[in-house]
Protein backbone atom coordinates (compact mmCIF):
# COMPACT_ATOMS: atom_id res chain seq x y z
CA UNK A 1 0.00 0.00 0.00
CA UNK A 2 1.36 3.37 -0.74
CA UNK A 3 0.14 6.82 -0.67
CA UNK A 4 1.53 10.24 -2.21
CA UNK A 5 3.56 11.06 0.55
CA UNK A 6 6.06 7.87 -0.57
CA UNK A 7 5.67 8.93 -4.38
CA UNK A 8 8.69 8.23 -6.19
CA UNK A 9 7.81 11.09 -8.29
CA UNK A 10 9.88 14.54 -7.38
CA UNK A 11 6.94 16.73 -7.80
CA UNK A 12 4.33 15.00 -5.70
CA UNK A 13 5.72 15.39 -2.10
CA UNK A 14 3.69 16.76 0.56
CA UNK A 15 3.15 20.95 -0.11
CA UNK A 16 1.98 22.99 2.38
CA UNK A 17 -1.48 23.39 3.04
CA UNK A 18 -3.18 25.71 0.37
CA UNK A 19 -0.41 25.44 -2.66
CA UNK A 20 -1.17 23.43 -5.46
CA UNK A 21 1.42 20.92 -6.26
CA UNK A 22 2.94 20.64 -9.60
CA UNK A 23 1.68 17.42 -10.16
CA UNK A 24 -1.92 18.61 -9.16
CA UNK A 25 -4.54 19.24 -12.22
CA UNK A 26 -5.62 23.19 -12.23
CA UNK A 27 -8.57 24.12 -10.48
CA UNK A 28 -11.62 25.16 -12.78
CA UNK A 29 -14.61 26.95 -11.59
CA UNK A 30 -17.65 26.08 -13.43
CA UNK A 31 -20.88 28.20 -14.88
CA UNK A 32 -24.08 26.54 -16.59
CA UNK A 33 -26.63 27.74 -18.51
CA UNK A 34 -30.63 26.46 -17.38
CA UNK A 35 -32.60 25.58 -19.85
CA UNK A 36 -34.92 28.40 -19.49
CA UNK A 37 -32.80 31.60 -20.81
CA UNK A 38 -31.29 32.86 -17.49
CA UNK A 39 -27.11 33.46 -17.30
CA UNK A 40 -24.70 30.83 -16.45
CA UNK A 41 -24.49 30.80 -12.73
CA UNK A 42 -21.59 29.39 -10.70
CA UNK A 43 -22.26 26.19 -9.83
CA UNK A 44 -18.64 24.56 -8.28
CA UNK A 45 -15.27 23.64 -9.50
CA UNK A 46 -13.08 20.49 -10.33
CA UNK A 47 -9.68 19.75 -11.57
CA UNK A 48 -8.61 18.77 -15.16
CA UNK A 49 -5.74 19.44 -17.08
CA UNK A 50 -7.20 21.41 -20.01
CA UNK A 51 -10.13 23.58 -20.64
CA UNK A 52 -11.35 20.51 -23.28
CA UNK A 53 -11.03 18.15 -19.94
CA UNK A 54 -12.95 20.63 -17.48
CA UNK A 55 -15.89 20.88 -19.96
CA UNK A 56 -15.52 16.85 -20.29
CA UNK A 57 -15.61 16.85 -16.62
CA UNK A 58 -18.01 19.51 -15.85
CA UNK A 59 -20.68 18.13 -18.15
CA UNK A 60 -20.04 14.68 -16.12
CA UNK A 61 -20.12 16.48 -12.64
CA UNK A 62 -22.58 18.76 -13.30
CA UNK A 63 -25.37 17.94 -15.71
CA UNK A 64 -26.11 14.61 -15.20
CA UNK A 65 -29.90 15.36 -14.86
CA UNK A 66 -29.80 17.94 -17.51
CA UNK A 67 -29.13 20.79 -15.61
CA UNK A 68 -27.74 22.84 -18.26
CA UNK A 69 -27.42 23.36 -21.97
CA UNK A 70 -24.12 25.47 -21.95
CA UNK A 71 -20.92 25.32 -19.87
CA UNK A 72 -18.54 27.81 -19.01
CA UNK A 73 -15.05 26.39 -17.51
CA UNK A 74 -12.68 29.10 -16.27
CA UNK A 75 -9.32 28.31 -14.92
CA UNK A 76 -9.70 29.72 -11.32
CA UNK A 77 -6.51 31.38 -10.92
CA UNK A 78 -7.60 34.03 -13.54
CA UNK A 79 -10.46 35.29 -11.38
CA UNK A 80 -10.31 38.14 -10.36
CA UNK A 81 -12.65 38.91 -7.09
CA UNK A 82 -13.32 41.96 -4.45
CA UNK A 83 -12.68 40.87 -0.69
CA UNK A 84 -14.90 41.07 1.92
CA UNK A 85 -13.06 43.94 3.45
CA UNK A 86 -14.38 46.05 0.55
CA UNK A 87 -17.57 45.82 1.25
CA UNK A 88 -17.97 48.81 3.01
CA UNK A 89 -16.53 51.33 0.18
CA UNK A 90 -18.31 49.17 -2.67
CA UNK A 91 -21.83 48.85 -1.51
CA UNK A 92 -22.68 51.23 1.10
CA UNK A 93 -22.92 54.13 -1.43
CA UNK A 94 -25.93 52.66 -2.36
CA UNK A 95 -27.54 52.54 1.07
CA UNK A 96 -28.61 56.24 0.64
CA UNK A 97 -29.32 56.69 -2.85
CA UNK A 98 -33.17 55.44 -1.84
CA UNK A 99 -34.49 56.98 -4.75
CA UNK A 100 -32.89 54.72 -7.01
CA UNK A 101 -35.84 51.95 -6.33
CA UNK A 102 -39.40 52.58 -7.83
CA UNK A 103 -41.38 52.56 -4.62
CA UNK A 104 -39.15 55.85 -3.83
CA UNK A 105 -41.71 57.89 -5.62
CA UNK A 106 -45.65 58.15 -4.57
CA UNK A 107 -47.47 58.07 -7.44
CA UNK A 108 -51.55 58.68 -6.99
CA UNK A 109 -53.85 56.18 -7.68
CA UNK A 110 -55.54 57.99 -10.30
CA UNK A 111 -52.83 57.76 -12.65
CA UNK A 112 -53.00 53.62 -12.53
CA UNK A 113 -50.15 51.34 -13.15
CA UNK A 114 -46.80 52.50 -13.82
CA UNK B 1 -23.10 9.58 9.83
CA UNK B 2 -20.97 10.55 6.63
CA UNK B 3 -18.91 12.82 9.23
CA UNK B 4 -18.12 10.89 12.57
CA UNK B 5 -16.72 12.02 15.85
CA UNK B 6 -15.52 14.94 14.16
CA UNK B 7 -12.89 16.71 17.00
CA UNK B 8 -13.36 20.47 17.45
CA UNK B 9 -11.94 23.22 19.21
CA UNK B 10 -12.31 21.32 22.84
CA UNK B 11 -12.24 24.12 24.79
CA UNK B 12 -16.39 24.70 24.88
CA UNK B 13 -18.08 27.46 23.31
CA UNK B 14 -17.37 30.92 24.59
CA UNK B 15 -19.88 33.31 25.68
CA UNK B 16 -20.16 36.49 22.94
CA UNK B 17 -18.91 38.93 25.65
CA UNK B 18 -15.64 36.19 26.15
CA UNK B 19 -14.82 36.80 22.01
CA UNK B 20 -12.75 39.13 20.40
CA UNK B 21 -14.28 41.89 18.11
CA UNK B 22 -13.55 39.49 15.27
CA UNK B 23 -14.66 36.71 16.52
CA UNK B 24 -17.56 38.13 17.82
CA UNK B 25 -19.08 39.61 14.46
CA UNK B 26 -18.44 36.43 13.18
CA UNK B 27 -20.70 34.62 15.88
CA UNK B 28 -23.42 37.42 15.54
CA UNK B 29 -23.46 36.45 11.71
CA UNK B 30 -24.26 33.00 12.38
CA UNK B 31 -26.73 33.56 14.95
CA UNK B 32 -28.55 35.91 12.69
CA UNK B 33 -28.70 33.12 10.22
CA UNK B 34 -25.95 35.01 7.65
CA UNK B 35 -23.53 32.50 5.65
CA UNK B 36 -19.94 32.17 6.09
CA UNK B 37 -17.98 32.79 2.22
CA UNK B 38 -14.56 31.55 1.53
CA UNK B 39 -12.77 35.09 1.67
CA UNK B 40 -14.50 36.30 4.96
CA UNK B 41 -12.76 36.25 8.12
CA UNK B 42 -13.01 33.51 10.79
CA UNK B 43 -11.81 31.41 13.42
CA UNK B 44 -8.75 29.04 12.87
CA UNK B 45 -11.03 26.71 14.71
CA UNK B 46 -13.94 26.84 12.38
CA UNK B 47 -11.46 26.23 9.36
CA UNK B 48 -10.13 23.16 10.67
CA UNK B 49 -13.19 21.91 12.46
CA UNK B 50 -15.12 22.21 8.96
CA UNK B 51 -11.76 20.70 6.66
CA UNK B 52 -11.78 17.59 8.97
CA UNK B 53 -15.58 17.41 8.50
CA UNK B 54 -16.40 18.23 4.59
CA UNK B 55 -12.99 16.02 4.04
CA UNK B 56 -14.37 13.06 6.16
CA UNK B 57 -17.98 13.45 4.56
CA UNK B 58 -16.27 13.70 1.06
CA UNK B 59 -13.97 10.68 1.90
CA UNK B 60 -17.77 8.60 2.65
CA UNK B 61 -18.59 9.53 -0.66
CA UNK B 62 -15.69 8.23 -2.96
CA UNK B 63 -14.97 5.35 -0.41
CA UNK B 64 -18.99 4.60 -0.42
CA UNK B 65 -18.69 3.73 -3.79
CA UNK B 66 -16.95 0.34 -3.36
CA UNK B 67 -19.47 -1.57 -1.45
CA UNK B 68 -22.08 -0.77 -4.76
CA UNK B 69 -19.70 -0.94 -7.30
CA UNK B 70 -19.57 -4.93 -6.08
CA UNK B 71 -22.87 -5.49 -7.38
CA UNK B 72 -22.55 -3.69 -10.82
CA UNK B 73 -21.05 -6.30 -12.58
CA UNK B 74 -23.77 -9.20 -11.13
CA UNK B 75 -27.00 -6.78 -10.76
CA UNK B 76 -30.03 -8.95 -11.87
CA UNK B 77 -31.51 -7.20 -15.13
CA UNK B 78 -29.75 -4.76 -17.80
CA UNK B 79 -32.29 -2.06 -15.84
CA UNK B 80 -31.02 -2.62 -12.04
CA UNK B 81 -27.62 -2.44 -13.61
CA UNK B 82 -27.85 0.75 -15.66
CA UNK B 83 -29.76 2.21 -12.24
CA UNK B 84 -26.89 1.06 -10.26
CA UNK B 85 -24.11 2.51 -12.34
CA UNK B 86 -26.09 6.02 -12.27
CA UNK B 87 -26.54 5.92 -8.42
CA UNK B 88 -22.54 5.13 -7.98
CA UNK B 89 -21.55 8.27 -10.52
CA UNK B 90 -23.95 10.51 -8.56
CA UNK B 91 -21.80 9.26 -5.31
CA UNK B 92 -18.71 10.38 -7.49
CA UNK B 93 -20.27 13.19 -7.69
CA UNK B 94 -21.23 13.96 -4.22
CA UNK B 95 -17.91 13.38 -2.89
CA UNK B 96 -16.54 16.30 -6.06
CA UNK B 97 -19.19 18.61 -4.67
CA UNK B 98 -17.24 18.35 -0.90
CA UNK B 99 -13.71 18.41 -2.13
CA UNK B 100 -14.41 21.67 -3.99
CA UNK B 101 -16.41 23.16 -0.97
CA UNK B 102 -13.14 21.41 1.32
CA UNK B 103 -10.97 23.31 -1.02
CA UNK B 104 -12.55 26.93 -0.58
CA UNK B 105 -10.99 26.62 3.16
CA UNK B 106 -7.49 26.52 1.62
CA UNK B 107 -6.34 23.08 1.79
CA UNK B 108 -5.61 21.35 -2.14
CA UNK B 109 -7.60 18.24 -3.11
CA UNK B 110 -3.94 16.22 -2.91
CA UNK B 111 -3.50 17.19 0.40
CA UNK B 112 -7.09 15.73 1.23
CA UNK B 113 -6.47 12.33 -0.95
CA UNK B 114 -2.90 11.99 0.97
CA UNK B 115 -4.55 11.61 4.47
CA UNK B 116 -7.49 9.26 3.44
CA UNK B 117 -4.83 7.13 2.00
CA UNK B 118 -2.88 7.25 4.78
CA UNK B 119 -5.36 6.57 7.08
CA UNK B 120 -5.40 10.11 8.92
CA UNK B 121 -8.86 11.09 7.57
CA UNK B 122 -11.57 8.55 8.23
CA UNK B 123 -14.70 8.06 6.67
CA UNK B 124 -18.05 6.40 7.75
CA UNK B 125 -17.37 3.51 9.74
CA UNK B 126 -20.92 2.11 7.37
CA UNK B 127 -18.77 1.72 4.46
CA UNK B 128 -16.02 -1.17 5.96
CA UNK B 129 -18.88 -3.75 6.04
CA UNK B 130 -19.48 -6.16 2.82
CA UNK B 131 -22.70 -6.20 0.65
CA UNK B 132 -22.83 -10.06 0.32
CA UNK B 133 -25.37 -10.18 -1.78
CA UNK B 134 -27.96 -8.44 -4.19
CA UNK B 135 -30.31 -7.54 -1.28
CA UNK B 136 -27.46 -5.93 0.28
CA UNK B 137 -27.49 -2.92 -2.57
CA UNK B 138 -31.91 -2.63 -1.16
CA UNK B 139 -30.59 -2.34 2.26
CA UNK B 140 -27.97 0.12 1.62
CA UNK B 141 -30.18 2.39 -0.26
CA UNK B 142 -32.50 2.49 1.61
CA UNK B 143 -31.20 2.31 4.99
CA UNK B 144 -27.68 4.13 4.21
CA UNK B 145 -28.56 6.42 2.51
CA UNK B 146 -31.89 6.86 4.42
CA UNK B 147 -29.87 7.80 7.41
CA UNK B 148 -27.40 10.03 5.29
CA UNK B 149 -30.25 12.21 4.08
CA UNK B 150 -31.36 12.85 8.00
CA UNK B 151 -28.10 14.39 8.84
CA UNK B 152 -27.99 16.49 4.82
CA UNK B 153 -31.17 17.98 4.48
CA UNK B 154 -30.52 20.11 7.37
CA UNK B 155 -26.98 20.54 6.12
CA UNK B 156 -28.37 22.72 3.73
CA UNK B 157 -28.99 25.32 6.08
CA UNK B 158 -25.20 25.17 7.88
CA UNK B 159 -23.18 28.33 7.87
CA UNK B 160 -20.95 27.67 5.63
CA UNK B 161 -22.18 28.88 2.31
CA UNK B 162 -20.04 26.17 -0.11
CA UNK B 163 -21.31 23.06 2.19
CA UNK B 164 -24.19 24.37 2.15
CA UNK B 165 -24.64 24.87 -1.49
CA UNK B 166 -22.82 21.37 -1.90
CA UNK B 167 -25.45 19.94 0.39
CA UNK B 168 -28.20 21.57 -1.31
CA UNK B 169 -27.67 19.96 -5.25
CA UNK B 170 -26.65 16.25 -3.21
CA UNK B 171 -30.04 16.15 -1.76
CA UNK B 172 -31.70 16.72 -4.56
CA UNK B 173 -30.10 14.06 -6.24
CA UNK B 174 -30.10 11.57 -2.34
CA UNK B 175 -33.48 11.13 -2.68
CA UNK B 176 -33.22 8.79 -6.01
CA UNK B 177 -30.96 6.74 -3.81
CA UNK B 178 -32.81 5.60 -1.27
CA UNK B 179 -36.47 5.17 -3.57
CA UNK B 180 -34.32 2.84 -5.99
CA UNK B 181 -32.88 1.07 -2.51
CA UNK B 182 -36.36 0.67 -0.68
CA UNK B 183 -37.68 -0.49 -4.69
CA UNK B 184 -35.11 -3.29 -4.69
CA UNK B 185 -36.44 -4.30 -0.97
CA UNK B 186 -39.68 -4.27 -2.10
CA UNK B 187 -39.43 -6.50 -4.81
CA UNK B 188 -36.95 -8.83 -2.55
CA UNK B 189 -39.45 -8.84 0.01
CA UNK B 190 -42.28 -9.77 -2.21
CA UNK B 191 -40.46 -12.61 -4.05
CA UNK B 192 -39.91 -15.78 -3.25
CA UNK B 193 -39.54 -17.42 -0.30
CA UNK B 194 -35.77 -17.58 -0.74
CA UNK B 195 -35.64 -13.75 -2.35
CA UNK B 196 -37.67 -12.53 1.14
CA UNK B 197 -35.05 -14.53 3.59
CA UNK B 198 -31.63 -12.55 1.71
CA UNK B 199 -33.74 -9.32 2.11
CA UNK B 200 -34.71 -9.97 6.06
CA UNK B 201 -30.24 -11.10 6.38
CA UNK B 202 -29.68 -8.03 4.84
CA UNK B 203 -31.52 -5.70 7.12
CA UNK B 204 -30.30 -8.00 10.36
CA UNK B 205 -26.89 -7.30 8.90
CA UNK B 206 -27.40 -3.19 7.89
CA UNK B 207 -29.37 -1.92 11.15
CA UNK B 208 -27.08 -1.94 13.99
CA UNK B 209 -24.52 -0.44 11.44
CA UNK B 210 -26.90 2.09 10.08
CA UNK B 211 -27.64 3.12 13.76
CA UNK B 212 -23.81 3.72 14.49
CA UNK B 213 -23.77 6.52 11.40
CA UNK B 214 -25.35 8.76 13.29
CA UNK B 215 -22.16 8.60 16.08
CA UNK B 216 -22.43 7.52 19.94
CA UNK B 217 -24.35 9.71 22.04
CA UNK B 218 -22.94 13.69 21.83
CA UNK B 219 -25.48 15.02 24.47
CA UNK B 220 -22.42 16.14 26.65
CA UNK B 221 -19.59 16.53 23.75
CA UNK B 222 -17.87 20.05 23.59
CA UNK B 223 -17.25 19.84 20.32
CA UNK B 224 -20.77 19.12 19.34
CA UNK B 225 -21.68 21.86 21.50
CA UNK B 226 -19.14 24.16 19.46
CA UNK B 227 -20.15 22.66 16.22
CA UNK B 228 -23.52 23.16 16.49
CA UNK B 229 -22.79 26.78 17.97
CA UNK B 230 -20.95 27.23 14.34
CA UNK B 231 -24.00 25.62 12.84
CA UNK B 232 -21.99 22.95 10.69
CA UNK B 233 -24.13 20.69 13.00
CA UNK B 234 -27.43 21.19 13.17
CA UNK B 235 -28.96 18.51 15.52
CA UNK B 236 -27.58 15.96 17.95
CA UNK B 237 -26.86 12.68 17.60
CA UNK B 238 -29.80 11.08 19.39
CA UNK B 239 -31.82 13.26 18.03
CA UNK B 240 -31.58 12.34 14.05
CA UNK B 241 -31.24 8.30 14.91
CA UNK B 242 -34.74 8.62 16.55
CA UNK B 243 -35.84 10.60 13.78
CA UNK B 244 -34.47 7.58 11.84
CA UNK B 245 -36.14 4.82 13.85
CA UNK B 246 -39.14 6.58 13.62
CA UNK B 247 -39.29 7.18 9.85
CA UNK B 248 -37.75 3.56 8.74
CA UNK B 249 -39.62 0.96 12.03
CA UNK B 250 -43.13 1.72 9.81
CA UNK B 251 -41.03 1.15 6.41
CA UNK B 252 -39.57 -2.46 7.57
CA UNK B 253 -43.46 -3.03 8.80
CA UNK B 254 -44.61 -2.26 5.15
CA UNK B 255 -42.06 -4.94 3.48
CA UNK B 256 -43.23 -7.55 5.77
CA UNK B 257 -39.59 -7.72 7.36
CA UNK B 258 -38.81 -7.64 11.03
CA UNK B 259 -36.21 -5.12 12.46
CA UNK B 260 -33.39 -7.49 14.56
CA UNK B 261 -34.40 -5.80 18.07
CA UNK B 262 -36.99 -7.04 19.90
CA UNK B 263 -37.23 -3.73 21.84
CA UNK B 264 -38.28 -1.73 18.97
CA UNK B 265 -41.90 -0.34 19.16
CA UNK B 266 -43.67 2.29 19.04
CA UNK B 267 -43.89 4.40 22.53
CA UNK B 268 -48.00 5.41 22.89
CA UNK B 269 -46.81 7.85 25.72
CA UNK B 270 -44.04 9.33 23.48
CA UNK B 271 -44.84 8.99 20.19
CA UNK B 272 -41.42 7.68 18.85
CA UNK B 273 -40.36 4.63 18.49
CA UNK B 274 -38.67 2.86 21.21
CA UNK B 275 -34.84 0.80 20.26
CA UNK B 276 -32.06 -0.84 21.67
CA UNK B 277 -28.40 1.14 21.30
CA UNK B 278 -26.23 -0.29 18.68
CA UNK B 279 -23.29 -2.45 19.85
CA UNK B 280 -20.64 0.58 20.34
CA UNK B 281 -17.21 -1.37 21.11
CA UNK B 282 -17.98 -2.68 17.74
CA UNK B 283 -18.34 0.78 16.44
CA UNK B 284 -15.04 2.16 18.20
CA UNK B 285 -13.60 -1.18 16.73
CA UNK B 286 -14.32 -0.55 13.40
CA UNK B 287 -12.64 3.09 13.53
CA UNK B 288 -9.73 1.80 14.42
CA UNK B 289 -9.30 -0.01 11.56
CA UNK B 290 -10.75 -3.46 12.70
CA UNK B 291 -14.10 -3.63 11.00
CA UNK B 292 -14.69 -6.65 8.25
CA UNK B 293 -13.13 -4.47 5.40
CA UNK B 294 -10.93 -1.84 6.56
CA UNK B 295 -7.73 -3.28 4.59
CA UNK B 296 -9.73 -3.82 1.49
CA UNK B 297 -11.04 0.16 1.15
CA UNK B 298 -8.07 1.17 1.56
CA UNK B 299 -5.88 -0.84 -0.59
CA UNK B 300 -8.69 -0.03 -3.31
CA UNK B 301 -8.30 3.59 -2.82
CA UNK B 302 -4.53 3.36 -2.71
CA UNK B 303 -4.81 1.20 -6.02
CA UNK B 304 -6.94 3.41 -8.00
CA UNK B 305 -4.76 6.34 -6.97
CA UNK B 306 -1.40 4.38 -7.58
CA UNK B 307 -2.66 2.92 -10.71
CA UNK B 308 -4.09 6.31 -12.60
CA UNK B 309 -0.77 8.12 -11.77
CA UNK B 310 0.40 7.41 -15.53
CA UNK B 311 -3.20 9.22 -16.66
CA UNK B 312 -3.12 12.35 -14.00
CA UNK B 313 0.78 12.95 -15.49
CA UNK B 314 0.38 12.07 -18.74
CA UNK B 315 -2.74 14.80 -19.43
CA UNK B 316 -0.77 17.04 -17.53
CA UNK B 317 1.92 16.73 -19.89
CA UNK B 318 0.29 16.82 -22.64
CA UNK B 319 -1.86 20.21 -21.85
CA UNK B 320 1.50 21.90 -21.16
CA UNK B 321 2.72 20.58 -24.83
CA UNK B 322 -0.60 21.89 -26.43
CA UNK B 323 -0.38 25.22 -24.19
CA UNK B 324 3.30 25.63 -25.68
CA UNK B 325 3.07 24.69 -29.16
CA UNK B 326 -0.34 27.43 -28.76
CA UNK B 327 2.02 29.92 -28.02
CA UNK B 328 4.72 29.28 -30.06
CA UNK B 329 1.91 29.92 -33.05
CA UNK B 330 0.94 33.32 -31.54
Amino acid sequence: MSSPETSPYKDSEASPHGETRATEWPLWEIFIRGQHGLSHRHVGSLHAPDAEMAIKNARDVYTRRNEGVSIWAVEASDIAASSPEEKGALYEPANDKVYRHPTFFDIPDEVGAM
Amino acid sequence: MYAQMIKSTGQGVKSLDEMEPDERAFQERINAGGKIEPKDWMPEGYRKNLIRQIGQHAHSEIVGQLPEGNWITRAPTLERKAILLAKVQDEAGHGLYLYCAAETLGVTRDDLTRDLLSGKMKYSSIFNYPTLTWADMGAVGWLVDGAAIMNQVPLQRTSYGPYARAMVRICKEESFHQRQGFDIMMKMANGTEAQRKMAQDALNRFWGPALMMFGPSDADSVHSAQSMAWKIKMNSNDELRQKFVDQTAPQAEYLGLTIPDKTCKLNAETGHYDFAQPDWDEFFDVLRGNGPCNTERLEARNKAWDDGRWVREGLLAHAAKKRSAKLAAE
